[in-house]
């Protein structure tokens, strides 16, 4: 009875709290850290009052949400205009129990035997992780539609469009790498680059842009960030909300922006693996822990999301669509046919 | 886009959206009323009036030098042109000729105004269509313009900084080497801006082909300024009607030829440039003597009317003046407020294009309710 | 700025001593602009000549051309005028309010242009009280807005007007605030703003009042 109880119960409650709150934190000092980088792209300093340089603002905008008033408009419909948040919230954490941002490690002889860090590595951890991410566009409409509010639902219909039409090629270019790999699963597909001493955006650099496109565009983030357009549409489908909830919205996107740079991480940057590993006078990068290696990776496409949004105006909804179907999908499905011949070639 | 299909393509009920008056991209209290189909656009109607204050009835109270503090509320961006505007028609009316120090100053103060007024635009009309670094470039070279009015006059936005005959100060020691270092670099900040927008696929996609308006149509529409000047018609009230010293200086008038989004864009960017260089020529130019005429203490008007009007940065900007004889006050006073005129093509330029090239259509037509609603 | 050498007043150094009364024209008394007669120019004579009986006078003015016209000829005349003269540019139109005045109320001005060669001239016809005026929205497009800002502020009723409502102010509005007997200080006009909407009052509707 013991071992079982430890195995499958505590163990994994210890890793889901410690991942969350770890998860947690890091998505508040990304709101941090774009501030930080958009001030700095926009000639001014960002937050530098609450706390040294500002490193405590993170943690008193939470406080900050957490005593707000929260507001239901009188003319909302209320349990979906409260489930909403939730419902674009909890896909986002949903994803972090399968992404594996280390390998299984015995922390420096702490445990008995080595043991993943990650919650969880299922075999179709890839497909589980689209599918979870998918349910987040269902918060986005329905909080936009429950807030009886014509921004609001143009916002909703805006993003059910976009994300519908931007999963479709982001799909495909995940389907090349799968090629490569062989596996759904994340642990597998690092281990396969691993194996092959080649990360997978050498071979798969169409994909890799395709899929960061589309990821970009999934998270609604800047240029595709058409269903919160401030200057259009005040803000979109959140402009009623505010408080925790707004909050929940505001996390998830950075939650979003994570998830999606992490899959990115692991399926085109070889996961938590160093580089270089045979070059000889490289090999002191083997000292770094792999999880460093995960989240370096991780921070520097982060960085781009961040750079897009000091730099690109935003795309009309047309052209959003344009973008999407007349060329995303098409190169996908051409990238799909050109890995599969290519991996046939290799592989025999 | 223009004179598209506007009957539905399906039996479907049109939607009413109330865009304004309190909306990020509607540039103050401007209010549209559309009616959609999805997000097409089908009928536009601008509501305005949130803001109107009464300045021309205020002007028919107050003596003539006070009019002026009442112009610096019109177009609250470009104080300086309003301030200029009045002045040149008080002028005219009067028969005083102003030395020619106080017109070169007037000059580079209302070119100055011009470009902070044109980086508040790029500012806004950028951010409106999601691009949002531009608008901490302009303001940080705005602040510089500001610095400016408030190292000559005291006050940063509202100026009051010209008078019937004059300017009412020198320029304080120091200020024209401040100015000039600036006028020095501002190009480099304007070709900045542009590094970041022109050659923008996406700045390009938004703009371009976006509230088209053709010369006849907007010589129709009473158009002036850079939408006029955007859709090819070479006309500028500074080189038709020459005010001040302007004839002596030596710049030319940017024009577009597709008058669309981009080339009002573009125009507006070329202006700026001119400005600077109107600013180095008043600069190296600027003559010695007296910055006021000799002018009775208390105006006393002829009879008459008179319409005179200056290039502001939204377009012409003109005073029309009645007096009484031997009058104090202006009878009635009436401004020609070119973003109120050039406001009334944006139902034509909108319809059939989408709700956010709304925010594009209002952002490139540069208006300010100030002056709008009086 | 002290240097007197560059001071654009050669006429004060070189005439100064033989004719004292030459001071630059700034530190001279204003030349007050005079009226003078202006029936002889092309521009009114082609118009008396195209429509019959339109020009009841012309002045000229500070450099203005200033026609007043028959307000039965208001709108041939502005055809007229933009189709064989040339004015295809509105620049813009007001009134002005003459309570005392015998002949009628209110003025009625427009100004036009003419790009070939930047010529202004300006059309007046005088309106009473009652009188209606012909719209030239038929004309010039841009006369519409222009000629709801008149309607607003000084309640001339403008005839075949495609969408005469109060453009400035809100619709219920008691007065016409340019007209001189509209005081300053504004008047209480008795007019809510929604009054089918918002209750006298003002405040938030309550739950009876049909809100939430």
């Amino acid at each position: 009875m013991q071992a079982p109880l430890i195995q499958f119960i505590v163990i994994p409650i210890v890793k889901i709290v410690v991942i969350l709150a770890v998860v947690l934190l890091v998505v508040a000092y990304l709101t941090f850290a774009e501030r930080k980088i958009l001030a700095y792209m926009q000639v001014r300093l960002g937050p530098n009052r609450v706390g040294p340089k500002g490193w405590l603002q993170p943690i008193a905008d939470g406080l900050k949400l957490f005593a707000k008033e929260d507001l239901i408009p009188a003319k909302a419909e209320k349990a979906v205009f409260m489930l909403a948040p939730a419902m674009i919230m909890v896909p986002a954490l949903l994803a972090f129990s399968v992404i594996p941002f280390a390998p299984a490690t015995d922390l420096f002889g702490l445990l008995p035997k080595a043991m993943p860090p990650y919650v969880t590595d299922i075999n179709i951890a890839l497909l589980f992780v689209l599918g979870i991410s998918s349910i987040g566009v269902f918060g986005i409409i329905l909080g936009g539609w429950s807030s009886n509010n014509k921004f609001s639902m143009m916002g909703g219909l805006r993003s059910a469009a976009q994300m519908v039409s931007y999963e479709v090629p982001m799909g495909f270019a995940i389907i090349a790498v799968l090629l490569m790999a062989r596996s759904l699963s994340l642990v597998k597909i690092v281990e396969a680059q691993q194996a092959a001493h080649l990360w997978f955006f050498i071979p798969g650099i169409l994909a890799l842009g395709i899929y960061f496109i589309c990821g970009v565009a999934e998270t609604n983030r800047n240029p595709f960030d058409l269903p919160e357009a401030e200057s259009e549409l005040v803000a979109g489908f959140h402009t009623e909300y505010s408080g925790m909830k707004f909050a929940f919205f505001f996390l998830a996107e950075y939650t979003n922006m994570l998830v999606v740079s992490s899959l990115a991480t692991i399926m085109f940057f070889g996961g938590w693996l160093q580089p270089f590993p045979n070059v000889a006078w490289l090999s002191f990068l083997g000292v770094i822990p792999p999880v460093i290696w995960f989240a370096v990776k991780v921070a520097c496409f982060i960085f781009v999301y961040m750079w897009f949004r000091g730099t690109f105006p935003r795309y009309r909804f047309d052209q959003l669509m344009q973008v999407g179907w007349k060329w995303l999908i098409p190169l996908s499905l051409a990238n799909l046919v050109i890995v599969g011949v290519g991996v046939l070639l290799v592989k025999g | 886009m223009m004179g598209g299909p506007l009957e539905p393509l399906f039996d479907v009920e049109e939607m009413e959206l109330s865009f304004g008056p309190q909306h990020p991209s509607t540039h103050g209290v401007l209010r549209v009323m559309l009616k959609l189909d999805g997000e097409k656009i089908m009928d536009a109607k601008p509501i305005i009036g949130y803001l109107h204050r009464g300045t021309e009835k205020l002007f028919e109270t107050e003596p003539f030098p006070q009019c002026i503090p009442h112009t610096d509320r019109l177009d609250y961006v470009a104080a300086a042109t309003n301030n200029q505007g009045f002045v040149v028609t008080m002028e005219k009316l009067l028969g005083i000729t102003i030395p020619p120090r106080a017109a070169y100053i007037r000059m580079i103060l209302a070119e100055l105004g011009r470009i902070s007024s044109h980086l508040v635009w790029l500012a806004t009309h950028a951010i409106d269509l999601g691009a949002i670094t531009p608008f901490f470039y302009n303001f940080r070279e705005r602040e510089e313009i500001l610095d400016l009015f408030e190292a000559y006059c005291g006050a940063r936005l509202t100026l009051n900084t010209m008078r019937v005959g004059g300017v009412p100060f020198e320029l304080p020691d120091g200020w024209v080497d401040q100015c000039s270092d600036f006028i020095d670099r501002f190009p480099k900040h304007v070709d900045e801006y542009e590094q970041l927008l022109t050659g923008n696929r996406i700045w390009k996609r938004r703009t371009i082909g976006i509230g088209v308006i053709s010369a006849e149509e907007a010589i129709e529409m009473g158009l002036t300024g850079p939408p006029l000047r955007g859709s090819g018609v070479k006309w500028d009230i500074r080189k038709v009607f020459p005010y001040d010293h302007y004839d002596e200086i030596d710049f030319e008038i940017p024009v577009g030829s597709n008058g669309d989004t981009y080339d009002r864009y573009l125009v507006r960017m070329q202006e700026m440039r001119q400005s600077a260089r109107i600013i180095r020529q008043c600069l190296d130019r600027l003559p010695e003597g007296p910055v006021m005429a000799k002018v009775p203490k208390v105006l006393r008007s002829p009879e008459g009317m008179v319409y005179a009007s200056v290039e502001g940065p939204k377009g012409e900007l003109g005073y029309f003046i009645v007096a009484t004889p031997k009058g104090t006050t202006p009878y009635r006073c009436h401004v020609r407020p070119p973003s109120f005129i050039n406001l009334q093509a944006l139902p034509e330029m909108v319809q059939g294009l989408l709700v956010a090239d709304l925010v594009a259509v209002i952002g490139t037509l540069d208006i300010v309710l100030g002056e709008i609603d009086r | 700025m002290t240097d007197e050498k560059n001071t654009p007043k050669p006429e004060d150094q070189a005439a100064a001593p033989a004719q004292p009364e030459a001071k630059p024209p700034w530190l001279d008394k204003p030349v007050t602009p005079e009226h003078a007669d202006a029936m002889d120019d092309p521009d009114v004579a082609a118009l008396a000549a195209g429509v019959e009986g339109a020009v009841l006078s012309a002045d000229a003015f500070a450099g203005e051309l200033t026609i007043t016209i028959d307000p039965a000829k208001l709108v041939d005349a502005c055809r007229f005028l933009k189709k064989e003269r040339g004015f295809k540019f509105l620049v813009d139109m007001t009134a002005v309010d003459w309570p005392e005045r015998e002949e009628g109320r209110f003025d009625v001005i427009y100004w036009m242009h003419r790009f070939d060669d930047s010529r202004r001239i300006r059309l007046r016809i005088v309106a009473g009280e009652e009188q209606s005026v012909p719209t030239v929205t038929g004309v010039w497009k841009t006369s519409n807005w222009m000629e709801r800002e008149v309607y607003d502020m000084f309640g001339i009723v403008f005839d075949g007007h495609p969408n005469l409502e109060r453009i400035l102010l809100w619709e219920g509005f008691n007065g016409h605030p340019l007209r001189k007997d509209f005081p300053v200080e504004g008047i209480d006009t008795g007019a809510a703003v929604q009054p089918d909407v918002y209750p006298e009052g003002g405040g938030p509707l309550t739950e009876e009042e049909g809100g939430a």
